[in-house]
């Protein structure tokens, strides 16, 4: 067995250093920093300029967002899901509506899970988009960022077509999606297909082979796959060290077992090679959005929630000819449907890793406790492990290749 | 065309000291590279490809507060974040002047709880606030265009007007 891998607090490297007892520098690096992806703060320990230990300081962005979701009603508080996670919110929302929805234990209709799928894939290549963008930010390749931006700026419109707001887009609710897939959706989505494939080939030719990117990212931030499994690191993160785990194949939910795609791997899970894996990612992704497309064309027209009133109110049309639709859409948006006493656990595969939900019900309109296992804030601990012995400008480069939301970190 | 042809060869311009300096402060605006949650990457993609920001002299962000003069407060700010963003506005020289970009950094947004500062107002003074969570770019590059012409109104006897709020037009009064 390999020696426990430990995380320090900040208190610890702050502490021996200020009585005098180290022959090291401290450092404070954040919250604001403009390469820490947020407001997280790092002390560092340097010898010259070499890390000699790192302590994430975290809970600069901290939101009460879990507290928050108990004094909502179950619907309600799917709002708040967008939020922590916000370069994924459907992801998100996709996690939080499948634990309750197995709390509820009711089924989807088949068009929504499609649209589901769909839309979360569109949602990984946006968030690897600002991930790519930033990264490549942080180690001064100015062009990618304008380059990556040009192509998110699409997948949003698409966001916005479906569902009016731009990000965050509260899309997935319980039973279903909120309302149905506008009547140009497919055209929208197949026009941004047909350009997508080129542009990650627009990205690679900027960066893949690029010598001042390979000096920067190959053999930097190494961590082998025993390590990342023993820190829980999860996601692209985990896959560039050649562990090819992905919650949509492990796991499958919202029908993932019937497309068909790859799970890209690295080998040796150095900074390059995330970079390599997201990259791969994103193309897996394009061939999901458009299997995804072709079937719901085929499917054609159908339901999009779940047809149990108990969870999901009565058209809109009802409502206005029937007194009873009425009352029944009243009380579901003013008390909530009670889900039986229990709890439920979900995982999915964010664009960050294995994101999980955990409800717990005592039988009430509003979750009694919501806990969402945040990737972000379970890869960040590897961060320590990752850049002792490296120089402090790795460390940047670093931080930007575990791609932390800090929204998630801190909730 | 213009002044030059009027006024002659002269290769004088008659103003007043406050348009000079305050049009010389809107055009160089340096805004703080400071993003907090969510609204950031909205800030992100008004100085990206799309929203362009540069065409306001503003696609420079400055990652210290010593050479910045406008703060946007992009996001959520959490009671450990708030002496952070004080220090901050502290550590900016004078004139500076700060948007409140998004709900939480207005109001708190529809974070009405024990973890999140109800308005950024209780912690630095706010010259601009744009409603919207997140605000659309568009709706942050207005906001800026309304800081521009406040600061063209400004007094070089240092008198601040008040604040402006920019909401969105559905919720406007007529
Ligand atoms: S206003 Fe909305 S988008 Fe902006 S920080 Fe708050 S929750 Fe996020």
């Amino acid at each position: 067995m390999a020696e426990p891998i430990t995380v320090p607090t900040p208190q610890q490297i702050i502490e021996p250093a200020l009585a005098g007892r180290t022959e090291t520098m401290v450092l404070n690096m954040g919250p604001h920093h403009p390469s820490t992806h947020g407001v997280l703060r790092l002390v560092l320990e340097l010898d010259g300029e070499v890390v000699v230990n790192v302590a994430p300081d975290v809970g600069y962005l901290h939101t009460g967002i879990e507290k928050t979701m108990e004094s909502k009603t179950y619907q309600k508080a799917v709002v708040l899901t967008d939020r922590m996670d916000y370069l994924a919110p459907l992801s998100n929302n996709l996690c939080y509506a499948l634990a309750v929805e197995k709390l509820l234990d009711v089924e989807i209709p088949e068009r929504a899970q499609i649209a589901r799928v769909l839309l979360t894939e569109l949602q990984r290549l946006s968030s690897h988009l600002v991930w790519l963008g930033t990264h490549a930010l942080d180690l001064a390749a100015m062009s990618v960022f304008l380059y990556a931006f040009r192509e998110r700026e699409q997948i949003l419109d698409i966001f916005e077509l479906v569902s009016g707001a731009r990000m965050m887009t509260s899309y997935f609710r319980i039973g279903g999606l909120a309302y149905d897939l506008p009547a140009d959706f497919i055209p929208t989505v197949e026009q941004f297909l047909a350009i997508m494939p080129s542009r990650i080939d627009e990205y690679e030719d900027l960066l893949t082979a690029n010598p001042l990117w390979l000096e920067r990212t190959v053999g930097v931030g190494v961590i082998d796959a025993q390590s990342a499994i023993a820190l829980g690191l999860t996601g692209a993160n985990l896959r560039a060290t050649g562990v090819a785990y992905d919650v949509r194949k492990a796991m499958p939910y919202s029908g993932y077992e019937t497309y068909s795609f790859e799970i890209p791997i690295g080998k040796n899970g150095d900074i390059y090679d995330r970079y390599r894996v997201r990259i791969a990612e994103m193309r897996q992704s394009v061939k999901i959005v458009q299997q995804a497309t072709e079937r719901l064309r085929e499917l054609g027209p159908g339901p999009v929630v779940t047809p149990n009133r108990k969870v999901a109110p009565p058209p809109k049309r009802e409502i206005t000819e029937s007194m009873e639709s009425l009352i029944h859409h009243f009380k579901l948006w003013t008390e909530g449907f009670k889900p039986p006493r229990g709890d439920a656990y979900v995982s999915i595969e964010s664009p960050r890793g294995i994101l999980g939900c955990y409800v717990v019900s005592d039988g009430s309109p509003k979750p009694w406790r919501v806990h969402f296992r945040a990737p972000s804030f379970i890869n960040l601990q590897s961060l320590a492990h990752m850049a002792k012995g490296r120089l402090v400008a790795d460390l940047v480069a670093l931080i930007a290749s575990l791609d932390p939301v800090l929204g998630e970190v801190d909730r | 065309m213009g002044i030059e042809e009027k006024a002659g060869n002269l290769g004088i311009v008659t103003t007043t000291l406050e348009t000079v300096v305050n049009w010389g402060r809107t055009n160089a605006m340096w805004p703080l590279l400071f993003g907090l949650a969510c609204c950031a990457i909205e800030m992100m993609g008004a100085q990206a490809s799309n929203y362009d920001l540069s065409r306001f002299g503003m696609e420079l962000n400055r990652a210290s507060p010593r050479q910045a003069d406008l703060m946007i407060v992009a996001g959520r700010v959490s009671r450990k974040m708030a002496p952070v963003v004080r220090r901050l506005y502290d550590q900016m020289p004078e004139p500076k002047w700060v948007i409140a970009m998004g709900d939480c950094a207005a109001c708190g947004g529809i974070f009405n709880n024990y973890a999140i500062v109800q308005g950024v107002d209780e912690v630095v003074p706010v010259d601009v606030y744009v409603a919207g969570c997140p605000p659309r770019p568009e709706a942050l590059i207005d906001g800026i265009m309304m800081l521009h012409q406040k600061v063209m109104r400004e007094k070089i006897n240092g008198k601040k007007e008040a604040p402006i709020r920019i909401e969105h037009p559905l919720m406007q009064v007529k």
